[in-house]
């Protein structure tokens, strides 16, 4: 009997590397971004443990694919890292600064990172301190974003000496970037006379039903109208909101208030990106002209809500509690002539998971993602 | 031999009649004499004794703060049946049933949601990925727990997750905590049909 010779998983990925990188000897880039595009779809077919971050020819290849032009330029995130101080607490320490070993290896670096949020759990100055210290070692800029779980403690007080005002834009390559302080809550605190801490307890708690629900409020209402004012329709508009800024699960505040009021002043750009923390998931959904995406966690994850996922959102296998950063990890944004964004949701001891911007516009029908055999239920 | 138990149970109930009051004098003596004497004690003496319980409105306090899915209530067996004792139910049995099985489960969220009570070495507690209970999934238990290499029960998933996500120590399959923690998981699936052995 012929005996066939059972190549293992590693075998069989270092020898497509190979050729790949053989190949790449003499190429021009347009036979180049075939291969490359080739050997990644061979990997990824076959369910190799691989990184997109590490191998950016990938990144590349699907730029030339993509419906709407290259990739202009990608920024990176990290979000919801929800830091105790070292000595209590070293695990989420730990998860942290995987995220920055992650986005310091990306080749070529991402022009920014934007950190989205709950970089403390309850707000205090050595978890903020801390987390500030370790997005330090960041080769790339930081944009920071303000989360409900820096802010209560002390409304901001620190937040603010250590990063500056929540609430700010940028111009960047022809895009517009406005940054939100989404997680404002009325007051719930002064007639139960809470302590800072009580209130920072009762906001850290998802299901705590005590708290009101996050907003962007009038002031900041009134400040993204005038700041949006000096820019025409078709200006690329990317928005970071710590909340998704949309109404998806109401008792985890997995919602803004008034985002109707917020989404009526993006509308009448042709292209609008919100990118928001928050929820530990992925999460996709288009409103109009708005795509909506979530980011992931390094902390915990989240299961999805009992209801009220929109219908766009191919959701992500739910967590192996016995795999301790599981569907946690970091990811980056390609952002497209135009404005649209492929999202890419770089999983640790999971294959990454892209949502691309072809999946949303073409309302769910081509570039589907992978779907799950493990829901969270 | 029967006659020997009866004998035995009435000497029992004899003594114990016989007991009785002398213990009542003993130990609270002072407390119905004192509620003769003032109409207005019974009052007093409910205020210090909800001074001296730590919390008196636990129950309250938990259910402000997190949602707890109300048991079934068996109104409708009240004044019903073929006249047995077992089948005869009363209003106050079937508030009673409903209000210690809720109890147990507000007592479960109460350590669902406390690092402290589950006595987390780094602060962590089982709302953080289990918001309101979910992802629990315990009408799926037993099941083959492939990480475990063998049948799990809801308790050892809960154990699994206190030593390593939470790393605590694991709780007593019997004790009250792993009690309530169970009462309060099952409590927040009401309605969830069982299936036992599903992924």
């Amino acid at each position: 009997m012929k005996r066939t010779i059972v190549k293992s998983v590693e075998t069989r990925y270092y020898e497509e590397r190979e050729a790949l990188f053989r190949g790449l000897k003499n190429l021009d880039r347009r036979s180049f971004l075939k291969l490359s595009a080739a050997a990644a779809a061979a990997a990824l077919a076959r369910g190799v443990e691989f990184n997109l971050h590490s191998f950016q020819p990938v990144q590349v290849a699907h730029a030339a694919t993509g419906e709407a032009g290259p990739v202009e330029f990608t920024f990176a995130y990290i979000s919801d890292s929800h830091l105790y101080k070292r000595q209590l607490n070293d695990r989420f320490v730990r998860q942290l600064l995987r995220a920055v070993d992650d986005i310091n290896h990306l080749a070529p670096q991402p022009d920014f990172v934007l950190y989205g949020g709950d970089l403390a759990q309850l707000g205090q100055p050595l978890e903020l301190e801390l987390g500030a210290q370790i997005l330090k070692n960041l080769k790339a800029p930081v944009k920071m974003m303000v989360g409900e779980h820096d802010w209560f403690l002390d409304m901001g007080e620190k937040w603010r000496t250590l990063f500056g005002e929540p609430t700010y834009s940028f111009d960047h390559k022809g895009v517009h970037f406005v940054v939100l302080h989404s997680v404002m809550e009325d007051d719930f605190w002064s007639e139960r006379g809470m302590t800072g801490m009580e209130r920072m307890q009762t906001v850290a708690g998802l299901d705590n039903g005590i708290q009101s629900r996050f907003k962007v409020g009038t002031e900041q209402q009134v400040w993204l109208k005038n700041n949006l004012a000096a820019y025409s329709d078709d200006t690329p508009l990317i928005v970071f909101s710590h909340s998704p800024l949309y109404k998806y699960y109401r008792p985890w505040n997995f919602w803004t208030d008034d985002a109707e009021e917020v989404q009526a002043l993006l509308q009448r750009f042709k292209q609008v990106v919100v990118v928001h923390g928050h929820t530990h998931q992925i999460l996709t959904h288009r409103i109009g002209n708005i795509h909506f995406h979530g980011m992931l966690s390094t902390a915990w994850p989240w299961p999805y809500a009992p209801e009220g996922l929109p219908a766009l959102t191919v959701q992500m296998n739910r967590a192996d509690p016995f795999n301790p950063n599981d569907a946690l990890g970091d990811g980056s944004v390609g952002v497209k002539a135009g404005g649209l964004v492929d999202k890419l949701y770089n999983l640790w001891n999971r294959n990454p998971i892209q949502v691309t911007s072809a999946y949303l516009t073409s309302g769910g029908k081509s570039a589907v993602p992978l779907t799950p055999n493990l829901q969270s239920y | 031999m029967r006659t020997f138990k009866l004998l035995l149970g009435a000497t029992l109930t004899l003594v114990s009649l016989m007991w009785s009051p002398g213990r009542a004098e003993q130990s609270g003596g002072d407390y119905p004499a004192a509620a003769k004497q003032d109409p207005g004690t019974d009052d007093a003496a409910m205020a210090q004794w909800k001074r001296r319980g730590q919390e008196p409105d636990w129950m309250a306090e938990e259910l402000a703060k997190h949602k707890v899915l109300i048991p079934a209530d068996n109104k409708g067996l009240v004044g019903k049946g073929q006249g047995s004792t077992y089948g005869s139910v009363t209003p106050e049995d079937v508030k009673v049933w409903q209000q210690e099985t809720y109890k147990l489960a507000v007592e479960g969220s109460r350590i669902f949601h406390s690092g402290d009570r589950l006595k987390s070495t780094i602060a962590v507690s089982c709302d953080m990925c289990h918001p309101d209970g979910a992802n629990t999934h315990p009408e799926t238990y037993p099941k083959f727990q492939a990480q475990l290499g063998r049948v799990a029960l809801l308790r050892d998933a809960i154990n699994w997750c206190i030593e390593n996500p939470v790393r605590g120590k694991k709780l007593a399959p019997d004790s009250p905590e792993m009690r309530a923690l169970e009462t309060y998981i099952y409590a927040q699936r009401t309605g969830t049909p069982l299936q036992y052995g599903k992924r």
